[in-house]
């Protein structure tokens, strides 16, 4: 279990130092994307080592909201809506 | 040591490592269309994987962790495919070593 803490961890934070460092737009929207999917799973890993069920709601309306939230920035950078 | 217990964890292992793979990716490949390549294709197979294995462990989770991903199934190529248009009209994107480019000749056929 550590091992997974640690491997999802990881991920989340690389992708999320791109998101800060990231040197274009488009850059930090992908990295934006990939931060947003692995923080479900990482939402998910906390609600099984705390055995909590509730936060698989969370990460569920999380999954909505940051799809929506991606498309948004992404039909953003492409000029608007067209 | 059932067999869906070694079968849970060789899920969430795989499902561990290929989202840490992503992350990697992420940070360290040179222009959008490669970071795209590891940012989105990574996740959704890892995320499958992740979720499917930590079903195994708690199978009253499984419906719900299930709706998850096939939820991330559904709409992680959408999100990716606006992404690509998006830094494929930015020009300034563009890579030198392109060589196939499908998007640009479909555009000059329609004008």
């Amino acid at each position: 279990m550590v091992i997974l803490f640690v491997l999802i961890g990881g991920g989340l934070f690389l992708a999320f130092l791109r998101l800060i460092l990231g040197t274009k737009a488009t850059d930090r929207a992908v990295a934006l994307d990939t931060t947003t999917l692995i923080t479900t799973g990482f939402l998910v890993l906390v609600a099984f080592l705390q055995g909590r069920s509730m936060l698989l709601d969370v990460a569920l309306v999380y999954s909505v909201l940051s799809f929506l939230g991606v498309l948004a920035v992404a039909r953003y950078l492409d000029g608007g809506l067209r | 040591m059932s067999f869906t217990f070694i079968l849970a964890h060789v899920l969430t292992g795989l499902g561990a490592l290929f989202l840490f793979a992503s992350g990697v990716g992420v940070f360290r490949m040179p222009d959008v269309f490669n970071k795209m390549h590891a940012g989105t294709k990574a996740t959704t197979l890892g995320s499958i994987l992740f979720l499917s294995g930590l079903g195994l462990f708690e199978p009253s989770w499984l419906p719900k962790l299930l709706l998850v991903a096939v939820f991330i199934v559904l709409t992680n190529p959408v999100s990716s495919h606006a992404l690509a248009r998006a830094a494929h009209n930015d020009a300034s994107e563009k890579p030198d070593n392109l060589v196939i480019d499908d998007l640009e000749e479909s555009k000059g056929e329609e004008q």
